[in-house]
């Protein structure tokens, strides 16, 4: 694949001035979405008198750790231990992203592979709720929550992301291009459709299950629990982080400190898993 | 001959036989769809159900009729202004950032796989970002500090600060360029694969019968098989185009002056979270469902007109 790739990149109607055109766009646009990011990396650097300057700075000019420290300090003389918080952003992060693993694959597999009386129409309605995000269906669903006895634990935040469409679509369209013979002779040999599942198809889906766990590590790691959790005991790491961000003007520098440190563990995952993800997208196609 | 009433009983027979025998199938959907009714589907009909009662979510809802419907378009000037605000948003960020993917995918899938990586991260990070967008915030801040005021006044463009984020006239501009900037998400992600999924003997193909730059390349050749990744790309930008809220409310306050960053979500959020006013609250949800049921089968149709699907 990757030499087929090499092949067409200079072959027909290719030039090296387009290529060198198209890279000039792409940077300057490129630098327009790293402008946030440089900025936060900046301020996370800078000593206070350097974010009080007139005229501001964009770069530092003297660049210290001192912000790292003070952040530091400030989440050692919390009420509740910093750690508290931590532990329960990975504790839902992690368990949040397993299920939505494995509730999203075991539903997709006999969508993918198998007629039954209402597949068709069971995954007709999760594509048509890939339409409605988060925030559209918020206020509905939190009548939902606090009316189950789920509001105020980890659950409340965990649950409704499980049964996100995303994750079943993605897994979906990736396994309908297993090949059938191999799922035919384990049946034949007589495995049940768990079996075949547990023991053939998930095998075969890996990208696609590294896909889906980016999707929802990330979406996990970056929620605030917004209402469903008030009790101090149980906020996560992004709440935390915010109250000590907007503390005060003082707080710019740890703030963005913070900030920075928050957003290495979703960067760090999509880095190392792109390709695989790029080949999971390849079946992301609605067909109309 | 057979009558028709043992036919139709045979028919059913044979329905329940296939459920029974499927009932594996059924065991494995269980998990996900149980999950899927509780939070998706109960909330939407819930909120139907709640949009013609008064509600407080203490006492027993009442039934009222059509009542918060009435109130929303002939008594509530507040909701014309976030309806109204919503739709310059959505007719905005939507094409835009639905071709800004289609168009950075296109262009970085012209360059050699390593530039190809690291520009997609680039592109595709901000939508992973999480709050960073409030950084943002400090860019386009009104005050001595903000970069962009400080960067236009150095420039001479203009003589005094703009308020950015608290005057009426720019602010939902701004929610518009940070919207842009994160919108590089899943859709840019699918385009991005089903470039590289077209075959690459249509390209020479179409070389031999006269296509002769990459930008014919990609009306005659690519666009045309990527149809079903352009309809997945239209779903997620629609969704996305109609349901921005935190920005507005982080970036320009809730209240926002004017409500000039007030959009259908911030006012589901205003009656819902803040008021209580849940059926009303939910009455306001039921229109932008439909709105983003028919916007959505509008574009669809176009796309499947443009593209093979």
């Amino acid at each position: 694949m990757p030499k087929q790739q090499g092949g067409r990149h200079l072959g027909v109607n290719r030039s090296l001035a387009g290529d060198i055109l198209i890279f000039a766009v792409l940077a300057c646009f490129g630098a327009f979405m790293l402008l946030p990011f440089i900025y936060a990396i900046a301020q996370s650097v800078k000593p206070i008198e350097e974010i009080f300057v007139f005229p501001p700075r964009f770069l530092a000019n003297h660049p210290t750790t001192e912000n790292y420290r003070m952040l530091s300090q400030l989440t050692d003389s919390l009420w509740i231990p910093f750690s508290r918080y931590a532990a329960n952003s990975i504790f839902v992060t992690v368990v949040g992203t397993l299920l939505n693993l494995i509730v999203a694959s075991m539903a997709a597999f006999p969508l993918a592979k198998y007629k039954f009386p209402g597949s068709g129409f069971l995954f007709h309605i999760v594509v048509m709720a890939l339409l409605f995000t988060g925030p559209v269906t918020a206020l509905p669903q939190y009548i939902v929550v606090a009316k189950t006895q789920l509001i105020n634990t980890p659950w409340a935040v965990i649950l409704p992301t499980v049964a996100l469409p995303l994750g079943l679509f993605l897994m979906k369209n990736f396994m309908t291009q297993i090949n059938d013979a191999m799922l035919e002779a384990a049946r034949i040999d007589g495995a049940g459709i768990f079996r075949v599942f547990v023991s053939i198809c998930m095998p075969l889906v890996k990208p696609a299950s590294f896909t889906l766990v980016i999707f929802s590590f990330q979406s996990l790691w970056n929620s605030t629990g917004g209402a469903y959790v008030y009790e101090e005991e149980l906020k996560l790491l992004p709440t935390i982080l915010n109250q000590i961000a907007t503390a005060g003007m003082s707080r710019v520098g740890p703030g963005a400190a913070a900030a920075v440190l928050m957003m290495i563990p979703s960067f760090l995952i999509f880095v190392l898993l792109q390709s695989r993800i790029i080949e999971t997208m390849a079946f992301s196609g609605i067909k109309g | 001959m057979m009558s028709a009433s043992r036919k139709r009983q045979r028919r059913e027979w044979s329905l329940l036989s296939r459920i029974i025998r499927a009932r594996g199938c059924y065991a494995m959907l269980a998990p996900f769809y149980i999950l899927f009714f509780m939070f998706i589907i109960l909330p939407i009909l819930g909120a139907a159900f709640l949009s013609f009662t008064d509600f407080n979510m203490l006492e027993i809802p009442a039934f009222v009729g059509l009542e918060n419907y009435a109130r929303l378009f002939f008594d509530d000037d507040v909701f014309l202004i976030a309806a109204n605000n919503t739709f310059i948003f959505a007719v905005i960020t939507g094409p835009i950032s639905y071709f800004a993917c289609l168009i950075f995918a296109w262009l970085i899938n012209e360059l050699n796989p390593k530039l190809r990586a690291i520009l997609t991260f680039v592109f595709y990070a901000p939508s992973i970002s999480g709050m960073l967008f409030v950084m943002w915030g400090f860019i386009f801040s009104g005050d001595m500090y903000g970069y962009l005021n400080y960067f236009l006044m150095s420039l001479g463009f203009i003589n005094q600060p703009v308020q950015w984020l608290t005057n009426s006239e720019t602010v939902l501009g701004v929610v518009i360029v940070v919207q842009i900037w994160m919108s590089l998400g899943t859709s840019f992600l699918s385009f991005i694969a089903g470039l590289q999924n077209v075959d690459r003997q249509l390209y020479e193909a179409a070389a031999v019968d006269g296509v002769r730059n990459r930008l014919q390349e990609l009306l005659y050749v690519t666009l045309p098989s990527m149809g079903p990744q352009l309809l997945f790309g239209a779903v997620m930008q629609i969704g996305a185009a109609f349901s921005v809220s935190s920005i507005c409310m982080t970036l320009a306050g809730f209240p926002s002056t004017d409500n000039a960053a007030l959009t259908i979500v911030t006012h589901i959020y205003d009656y819902g979270n803040v008021r209580f006013e849940m059926g009303y609250a939910c009455a306001v949800s039921m229109v932008l469902f439909v709105l983003i049921l028919s916007v959505n089968h509008v574009i669809q149709r176009i796309i499947t007109r443009v593209a093979d699907v």
